[in-house]
């Protein structure tokens, strides 16, 4: 399991980013705790992390503009 | 009077945003850039909002005919508009790029298509631009309001955990220098001076002083270190400079530990939380998908019944419908209570793993206690040697080396009373057998060591004891040799602990113990406790604790305490697991759901009230906030509410909520 710090705005937001997340197919698991702006991603078999971060960046900012992943 | 009341409103505005300006940045939590711009922005557009309320309609109809035509009716709606845009902006441009990303029904999109309705309803009655202008500023308040609110109380809970050490002292070429803790070996000393956080877990090999341990323990009672006393990262030393060894990595450190651990805890979600966002995902398209019926089929239906479409009174309550629609209050109250509620217990020594731990202990009604340091100290004294056929001392030889490959806290009772070295080169073979005892090869004697079951095994028969205690049987060379008597003392606390319990509602309190029935008995029945099962090896533990979730599960959740010590499978197979005792013990702290860091059982009284009152501020929050919605949903089918009840719907219903939710954080000693 990957940890990312983020920056969601609004704790709605958070949640509907969480599950467009969990819909990829590169995803096994995504939770996002607005409380604490972190991301825990658990990635499927045989993906590439960094392709499938900026898909998952891609798709977040979609829902919500301001979203960043920061590290 | 509506005029009254909405200026009353603006000037009670300006006067909180003054107010808060000035009191929320002093000292040393000053207000973002970001936050005094969002201020700033809701200070001018309400005082010129304010200035515009007192000039009438008429003053500029005189000068309708200046220029040309209605050049006051243009005027005014400029003047208004150019204000709009100044609140608006943002929620503007946002809107437009949902719309865009086909995001239509995110709350920007939502208040922009509300505020430019009513701003259109007023051009067309060359009315009210004030309601389209509140809406928008009041909507802002709120925003500003939540991230202010969410954002301070995520700051506070983060300070309440402010264990992390900055550095660690080691000495280099005599020279003391300050390092990251993290670049600190196992192994290497590290020197602590009065007044510092220890940076890594270790044992003292020089100095004597007294730590304050309350950021870990939440105990404030403070504890004196001396050489080989083990300490723990987070504590701080009140007195004397101490050298110390460590015996972890930062990242395997008990601060490091407690940390990941309250971090992680908000990712494990509680069923309410599961609950409000299957709800907010239903709720807004329904509302929005029923404001856009109230638009466009309301009307029609209007128009071929009656002949009078009615269509600016139906398109207004659907606005209000749209404002109303923002699930967002509810959504951020129900996480902030949970999250608040942790780091609040997190002071108190109290860590929970998770939201959906907390919803679990507040409707617990059974527990589960294990005896041995969880009611008792754990700490055993022999107190005497009888019916022995060797020496004491001979006796004590053979057992305290039977048993030195053994954690059991008996043994170390054993060790201690022995109190020589051990000598490993007479010790042959040592078998351990779980929830017997222990067979072992001694010089050229075979030592049997254990309960009544272990010597039947072996075919000697034990002679009883008179006293109430545990009996270490001795044989050797399959002859009975005697036996020890060990006691260990109940805690001071673990009395008022279980009263306090069922004075809250628990209906069950049983002890598991796998001393005998007598000595269970008498330690329970001086506590209260309602059942007491002795006897039991740590596999029958886990039978017998399935047996009470089989008769008690219906009633309420079971909680199992222990002290982590032998019963991690018990800990893992009940509703909630509690670890007692945990400074230190990485086992408990994995196996558990709740770690209680220091041992007094009085806290776990104290965890139950924490985590009934976070679940009743979030039923109250649930149920205020959709009572509230729904109410202004009826008021605005029927035509009775108008855009400023709909912004208390949503706004003022998530600053109360988010108010009480913060009340999570303060904890009752």
């Amino acid at each position: 399991m990957k940890k990312y710090n983020i920056e969601v705005d609004c704790a709605n937001c958070a949640n509907l980013v969480e599950g467009k997340i969990n819909e990829l197919p590169e995803i096994a698991s995504c939770t996002i705790s607005f409380m604490t702006q972190k991301m825990n991603i658990e990635f499927a078999e045989n993906v590439n992390e960094k392709d499938a971060l900026d898909k998952i960046l891609k798709v977040a900012k979609k829902v919500e503009p301001d979203f960043e992943i920061l590290d | 009077m509506a005029y009254i009341i909405s200026n009353l409103l603006l000037i009670l505005v300006i006067i909180a945003v003054c107010v808060s300006k000035y009191i929320f940045n002093k000292g040393q939590n000053k207000l973002t850039k970001k936050q005094i711009k969002g201020l700033n922005q809701i200070l001018i557009t309400t005082c010129s909002v304010l200035v515009l309320q007192f000039i009438p309609a008429e003053t500029f109809q005189k000068l309708d005919n200046y220029i040309f035509e209605d050049f006051g009716k243009y005027l005014r709606f400029a003047c208004y508009l150019a204000i709009y845009w100044f609140i608006g902006k943002d929620v503007l441009k946002k809107s437009l790029v949902g719309f865009k990303n086909k995001q239509f029904l995110d709350e920007n999109f939502l208040m922009a298509i509300a505020t430019i309705g009513a701003f259109a309803l007023a051009v067309y009655e060359n009315g009210d631009y004030l309601e389209a202008i509140a809406v928008m500023l009041f909507y802002m308040i709120g925003e500003w309001f939540e991230k202010f609110a969410v954002g301070k109380s995520r700051k506070n809970i983060s300070e309440l955990m402010d264990i992390r050490p900055d550095y660690a002292n080691i000495e280099v070429d005599n020279q003391i220098k300050q390092v990251a803790p993290e670049t600190v070996k196992i192994g290497d000393i590290i020197i602590i001076n009065p007044g510092e956080k220890i940076p890594l877990d270790g044992i003292v090999v020089n100095g004597t002083s007294t730590l304050n341990t309350s950021a870990i323990t939440g105990e404030s009672a403070p504890l004196n270190v001396e050489p080989d006393s083990e300490v723990i990262s987070g504590c701080i030393n009140l007195n004397g400079v101490l050298k110390v060894r460590t015996t972890k990595v930062f990242a395997e450190t008990t601060v490091s530990k407690i940390l990941e651990l309250v971090e992680e805890a908000s990712a494990n979600k509680s069923v309410s939380e599961k609950f409000i966002s299957k709800f907010a995902r239903y709720y807004t398209p329904i509302v929005v998908g029923l404001a856009a019926f109230m638009t466009f089929v309301v009307p029609i239906l209007n128009y071929i019944f009656t002949k009078d479409a009615n269509f600016a009174s139906w398109l207004y309550r659907a606005l209000n419908f749209l404002v109303i629609s923002c699930p967002c209050a509810i959504v951020v109250s129900v996480p902030l209570s949970f999250f608040a509620s942790i780091g609040g217990a997190s002071k108190e020594g109290i860590l929970i793993k998770g939201s959906n731990y907390i919803e679990v202990l507040s409707k617990v009604k059974t527990i589960v206690f294990d005896k041995t340091g969880t009611l008792t100290k754990g700490t055993f004294e022999v107190q005497g040697i009888h019916h022995n056929s060797h020496e004491k001392e001979v006796l004590l030889k053979y057992t305290a080396h039977a048993e030195s490959a053994s954690s059991h806290p008996i043994s170390k009772s054993i060790l201690n009373a022995y109190n020589k070295p051990i000598d490993r080169s007479i010790v042959h073979k040592i078998e351990e057998i779980s929830g017997h005892g222990i067979v072992a090869q001694i010089e050229d004697k075979e030592v049997a060591v254990g309960n009544d079951k272990l010597m039947q095994s072996i075919g000697v028969t034990p002679l009883p004891c008179h006293h109430i205690g545990t009996i270490v049987h001795i044989a050797i060379d399959k002859k009975y040799a005697g036996h020890i008597l060990i006691n260990d003392s109940i805690k001071e606390t673990s009395a008022q602990a279980i009263s306090d319990l069922k004075n809250q509602g628990i209906t069950e309190t049983i002890m598991l113990s796998g001393d005998n029935q007598k000595i269970a008995d008498d330690v329970g029945g001086k506590l209260g406790i309602n059942k007491i099962f002795g006897n039991l090896l740590p596999t029958d533990k886990v039978a017998k604790f399935e047996e009470i979730i089989a008769t008690n599960g219906a009633n309420g959740k079971v909680a199992f305490v222990g002290d982590g010590i032998n019963d991690a499978p018990v800990l893992t197979r009940a509703d909630i697991g509690i670890a007692m005792g945990a400074m230190g013990s990485d086992a408990a702290i994995e196996a558990a759901d709740v770690v209680l860091m220091d041992d007094n059982p009085e806290k776990l009284s104290q965890a139950i009230k924490i985590a009934r009152k976070c679940l009743t501020i979030v039923y109250q929050n649930i149920i205020f906030a959709l009572v509230v919605k729904f109410a202004c949903l009826l008021l605005s089918v029927i035509g009775f509410a108008n855009l400023y009840m709909a912004i208390f719907a949503d706004v003022g219903v998530l600053i109360l909520v988010v108010i009480n939710a913060i009340r999570c954080i303060f904890v009752k000693k």
